[in-house]
Formats: C-alpha cells, sequence, structure tokens
C-alpha cells in the first residue's frame, strides 16, 4: 500500500534519513522503533508530506507522493496522529472531532460527518460524554483518543501515528495500542506506527522496523524482532529515560 | 502445500523491494558490526549506503571459506556471542577451524525454512520425519529436524549409522517421509532388499534429499526401489544450513527461498556474473541471519537459475540440480573433504610429505574412500612401523574429518603412474 525506496531526509544540513526503505501492506500494523533521534518522527512526517524528500521516492496505492503537498496526501487518504497529541486545546471535544473532517466538508458531507462523530463517541465513550467540555480539560490518555479520533474523521485508509503511549501511564497506554488494534482488526485501518516502547509496539504489529541514526538495521515480524537484543535494548532505553 | 504460501507466492514487484529493504539493512549491520566487511568495503571504496538496487550487490566483494577461516572462529560474526545460541561448524573441516553461529531469531527463520522445503517436497502434519543424517555439529539433520517440527510433523531422529536399526525404525515406527543423503536412501533400499523388506509394504512416501550430487537416473532408482517421491533440497551451512531451497513436487529445479537470500550466479573463473540462464557457481547473500550474515559468499556449487515461472504457484526462481564443483571440494558419504585438509593431516601426523592418492568410489550405493601412500618413509620390512603409520593416518583422518579412509601403502613411484584425476584424487563415482 505505502513503499519508500531509498528515501533521503535532511533537517537543514543534517542528513536525518538515510536510504531508507518500507512498504506497509492494506490491512497491516507496521511499527517503526528505535531511541531518541534515531528519525521516526521525520520519517512520518516525510510521509505525511511536511517535510520533503531529498532523494528516494514513496508510493501510496502505486501512485507517486514524493512531491505532493500535505493536504493532497490527506486527501488520497494518509492521516497523521502527531507527536504530544497536539489537539485544539481551548476548542470543545466535538470541534476538534470537526476540524478533523475539515477536508471533506460540505453541506452534502455533513450528515455523514454527524455519523463519523457518532461513530467516534461509539468508540471512545468518554468523547461523547465529555463532547461539550475543552479539550485541554482532557487527561492525557483521552486526548490521545481525540487526536485518534480526530485522524478518523478524515476518513483515511491509513493512519500514521507518533508516539501515542508518550506520556501516559502504562494501563492508559496498553488501552491506546488495544484501541490501534482494534482500528486494524475491526474497521481494516492500515497502520504506521512510530514508537519508542518497542515491547508494545511490536505486541500488536504485524511487522516492524528498527531504525538507529537514520538508517534501518533491522527489520522482520514482530515475533522475531522481539527476539532480538538491539530490539530490546531500544526498548531499555525508555525505560532508563522515563526513571 | 506451500508452508507460507502468503511469502512463497509473493508477486516480483513486492519481492524485489523486501529483497532491497533486507540487502540495505544487512549491509548496514555488517558495515557497523563485522571489522573485517568494514575493512573490505573501505579498501574498495564502497559506501553501502550507496546501495540502492538489488543489481548493485554485484559491486559488492565476495567471500569465500578462506576468509572464513582466517577469521574463525568468531571474526565473521555481526553480534556479540551472548546473544548467539547455536554453534555449528561445516562437515569435513577440521575441528574448530570455522564456525557458524545462529541468535535464536536465527533458529526461528530457519526452521521456518527448512518446513517450507519439507512441505515443498509433500510432506505435512500427518507425516513421520525420519531423519538419517548424523546429528552434530553439520547442520543438515537439525535443520530438516527443526523443520519437521515446525511443520508439526513427528520427528524421528535416527541420526546416522545402524542401517538395520534404522530399517527396523522406518516399519515399526511407520515413517513416511525420509531425510538423508541419496546415496544413503541407496545402500537403506540395498539392505531391505538383503532382509528380504516388501517394497509394497514400506510406509515411506516422500524422500528429501540432500548434501551431495546425485542425477536423475539416481532419483528415478530411489523412487522406484523405495517406492516414494524424492525431491532435491540444498542447503549450505555457511549461510544456514538446509533451507536454502528445495523442489517442489513439480521436480523440475529447487525453489531459492528468495526472501531470504539473494542467489547469483558467477563465473569461477572472470568471478563476473553470467549471462541470465547460464550455468556457473552459485554467489549468496543472506538478507535477514543475525549472528552470521554472509555477503556474496561464493558456494563453489555449480549450477544455473531457471527464469521460467513454476506452476506450482510459487514465485521464488528455482536453481537446477547442483552440477558439480568449481573447486576441488569433495563430497563423500555427504561430508565435504578438502584434497589439501588430506594432505595437511598426513603432514601434522607424520611430519611428512608423502606422495598420496585419493580414490573415491560407490559400492552398493555408498561412498567409498581410499588413500594410497607412497611407503618410501616407513622401512618395508617393518610391518609393525607400517601397521602403526596406516592405523595413525586412519584414526586422525577419521578425527579430523568425520570419514573413515581404507589407508593402504603403496611402493614409491606408483602414484605418479596411477594419478588419472585432477591433482591426487580419482572419483569413480557415477552421480
Amino acid at each position: 500500500m505505502l513503499v519508500l525506496k531509498n528515501v533521503d531526509v535532511f533537517y537543514g544540513r543534517v542528513h536525518a534519513i538515510r536510504r531508507v526503505s518500507l512498504h506497509v501492506h492494506q490491512g497491516e500494523v507496521v511499527a517503526l522503533i528505535g531511541g531518541n533521534g534515531a528519525g521516526k518522527t521525520t520519517l512520518l512526517t516525510t510521509i505525511s508530506g511536511l517535510l520533503r524528500a531529498k532523494g528516494g521516492g514513496l508510493t501510496f496505492e502505486g501512485r507517486e507522493i514524493t512531491r505532493e503537498r500535505p493536504e493532497r496526501i490527506v486527501a488520497a487518504g494518509i492521516s497523521q496522529v502527531p507527536e504530544r497529541r497536539l489537539v485544539f486545546k481551548p476548542m470543545s471535544v466535538e470541534d476538534n472531532l470537526l476540524l478533523g473532517a475539515y477536508q471533506r466538508y460540505s453541506l452534502k458531507n455533513k450528515a455523514a460527518i454527524r455519523k463519523d462523530i457518532q461513530e467516534i463517541y461509539e468508540m471512545f465513550p468518554v468523547l461523547g460524554q465529555r463532547k461539550d467540555q475543552p479539550a485541554g480539560n482532557l487527561s492525557g490518555g483521552e486526548q490521545q483518543m481525540l487526536a485518534i479520533g480526530r485522524a478518523l474523521m478524515a476518513k483515511p485508509r491509513m493512519l500514521l501515528l507518533d508516539e501515542p503511549g508518550m506520556g501516559l501511564a502504562p494501563a492508559l497506554s496498553q488501552m491506546i495500542f488495544r484501541h490501534v488494534a482494534e482500528l486494524r482488526d475491526v474497521f481494516g485501518l492500515t497502520v504506521l506506527l512510530v514508537e519508542q516502547n518497542a515491547k508494545s509496539a511490536l505486541k500488536i504489529a504485524d511487522r516492524g522496523y528498527v531504525l538507529e541514526t537514520g538508517r534501518i538495521i533491522l527489520q522482520g515480524p514482530s515475533e522475531e524482532l522481539l527476539l532480538n537484543r538491539d530490539v530490546q535494548r531500544a526498548y531499555l532505553g525508555r525505560d532508563v529515560e522515563v526513571e | 502445500m506451500m508452508f507460507e504460501p502468503e511469502l512463497e507466492g509473493m508477486g516480483q514487484e513486492e519481492l524485489e523491494q523486501l529483497q532491497l529493504e533486507r540487502l540495505q539493512s544487512t549491509l548496514t549491520r555488517v558495515s557497523r558490526n563485522v571489522p573485517f566487511y568494514r575493512k573490505k568495503f573501505e579498501e574498495l571504496g564502497l559506501d553501502p549506503y550507496d546501495f540502492t538496487s538489488l543489481d548493485d550487490v554485484r559491486e559488492l566483494p565476495l567471500t569465500t571459506r578462506q576468509d572464513l577461516r582466517d577469521n574463525a572462529p568468531y571474526g565473521l560474526f555481526a553480534v556479540p556471542l551472548r546473544e548467539v545460541v547455536r554453534l555449528q561448524t561445516s562437515s569435513g573441516f577440521s575441528g574448530g577451524t570455522t564456525v557458524f553461529g545462529y541468535t535464536l531469531s536465527d533458529i526461528r527463520k530457519w526452521s521456518r525454512l527448512t518446513a517450507r522445503v519439507l512441505a515443498a517436497g509433500g510432506a505435512g502434519k500427518e507425516d513421520v520425519v525420519h531423519v538419517a543424517h548424523a546429528y552434530g555439529l553439520s547442520t543438515m539433520a537439525f535443520g530438516m529436524h527443526y523443520g519437521a517440527e515446525t511443520l508439526g510433523a513427528t520427528v524421528v531422529p535416527v541420526s546416522s549409522g545402524n542401517a538395520r536399526r534404522q530399517v527396523g525404525i522406518i516399519l515399526d515406527y511407520r515413517a513416511t517421509a525420509l531425510a538423508c543423503i541419496p546415496s544413503y536412501a541407496l545402500f537403506l533400499a540395498d539392505l531391505m532388499d538383503e532382509m528380504g523388506v516388501n517394497r509394497n509394504a514400506l510406509p515411506l512416501r516422500w524422500g528429501l534429499f540432500s548434501g551431495e550430487v546425485w542425477s536423475e537416473d539416481t532419483r528415478r532408482t530411489i523412487q522406484e526401489r523405495l517406492n516414494i517421491t524424492a525431491t532435491d533440497n540444498y542447503g549450505v551451512s555457511e549461510i544456514m544450513g538446509p533451507g536454502v531451497a528445495g523442489e517442489c513436487l513439480e521436480r523440475r529445479g529447487m525453489h531459492v527461498q528468495e526472501d531470504h537470500f539473494l542467489a547469483e550466479i558467477i563465473d569461477p573463473q572472470t568471478l563476473q556474473p553470467v549471462p541470465a540462464g547460464q550455468m556457473g557457481e552459485l554467489v549468496l547473500t543472506t538478507l535477514t541471519k543475525e549472528a552470521l550474515p554472509m555477503v556474496r559468499f561464493r558456494t563453489g556449487d555449480l549450477t544455473r537459475l531457471i527464469p521460467d515461472p513454476c506452476s506450482c504457484g510459487r514465485t521464488f526462481t528455482r536453481m537446477e540440480r547442483i552440477q558439480g564443483r568449481s573447486d576441488d571440494m569433495l563430497i563423500i558419504q555427504g561430508i565435504n573433504v578438502y584434497p589439501e585438509r588430506i594432505k595437511a593431516i598426513l603432514a601434522e601426523t607424520h611430519h611428512v610429505q608423502p606422495n598420496h592418492l585419493i580414490v573415491v568410489d560407490r559400492h552398493g550405493g555408498l561412498d567409498t574412500a581410499k588413500l594410497l601412500v607412497e611407503a618410501d618413509m616407513v622401512e618395508p620390512d617393518q610391518i609393525k612401523t607400517q601397521q602403526r603409520f596406516i592405523e595413525r593416518t586412519r584414526q586422525q583422518l577419521a578425527m579430523e574429518l568425520g570419514l573413515v579412509f581404507d589407508v593402504q601403502l603403496v611402493e614409491r613411484q606408483t602414484i605418479t603412474e596411477l594419478e588419472t584425476g585432477i591433482g591426487r584424487v580419482v572419483d569413480r563415482r557415477n552421480p
């Protein structure tokens, strides 16, 4: 579904992503794991078009998206849930969700958008209960749900999730991961998931890639990566940081 | 039946993307973790990150068995030893010269790949797999063993030797699949005749053969005599062991597990790639091995790749049965033997370098190895000295190579007259 071939990305003079090739099949959850500064977020932001690849190519469903503008990439079916949730805090929960449907907003879509919001309230009941409250009043876990819900409002076929478990209590973070698995299993959504917490990510992912200083050093089915020491180290790295 | 149909039948474009991803991460790992490769890349002015297509693999240096020996035991490992859960070695090498390591994940992948080979050769969950390869340092027995277990079949780890007992076990345990070297299957067939076993009463259905060069004629004979479907499979210990390639029931070449190995054919003289479909030496690059990744390893085996698609549904390319060796390595009873090594063993044991000749023959389906040594350094009238020489040579060869030679002393000047093969070898076997 999504194919990256030899992608190079620079942050100013820093060669942040080096010759990265990866692919995500329809209906898969693929985890992109690695330590701080490995380039995970950079890669995700490149896919969503906010950063430009200097070299190599990206295709989505066979269509070249290397030089596509971000809004066109959203329209093509890829939505990103940014790191640290970044919901619009003064706005209400429901308005946040409505903003997610900005791309397809029109009078004739109004009813459909209503229906989608209801579906998201079914999936995350707490959002329905607090739909009129400012998003800033939500807890971290609830804000993450809102961020995912908002991305879903664009009716994506593929979701880019950036550290959904970050800064959440372990139980909450597990719940978010369960929701991600549900998005795949129930709604057939394809997910590329960036995570420092390799273990939680690989538990729900089908496959994974390990990024180290901008390069992919390992890739394979999740159950194989979980046996790997480099992966375990990446996971431990996170624990140390948390402490 | 395919063990992993979604992988074994993947489309060409998808396969190439996967191979590229895996080649890039393998090159990143070897250039970071294996000084031997880092140095080689530097010497050649190669930056592994410049590799953007599978064709670029031709720019990479070749790896030889000598490189493995020079860096033995652990010099080419890409992970620290504490992450290695298993060591094996290739048959026929003297103790401890080369070692192949596996991480836990390598063992898992190995198991799935040999399961694919077994499934391609007809075996399934319901089968009782009789593994008659020698268990020990060589990779064949363990590889087939793991594959059969992963497939869900029942494994009988018989190992080699005690052939009468093997026949008894096949009959008693109702073994339905036999994994061994082809000549051993013929040997068992002879023995069954001798023991008066009715061929039609044999429970065996599938034969999975590897470890030596054999022919279509031998396949026909084995199939007829044991009343089984015989398939060829290919492994090389430096790369992984069995599981690298295996025939499907079409029996027209072995499917290379291309999602884990990149296969090329080169001209063994010029070292350049041969035109598609032509015979040459098989060169393999591992795409997923963690402990001991190999970049363009020269297998020494002569074969060609068959480009046409196969009707079994597997999309992986096929390689023809091995036609021979590009070097002077002999495969005797499934054991790799280098004539050079025998010369060295003679020198180490007796501190002399006598003229000698290796004679390999096949009797009743089983290889025999004879070593003729010119006896100019022992007193011809001292029978005891001669016997001691013979015994010590025999023991040393058996210990270092795992192969029993019939050692004979001959008079001076006789070997040059006898010598008809290449170097110091006469191979009378017809594959």
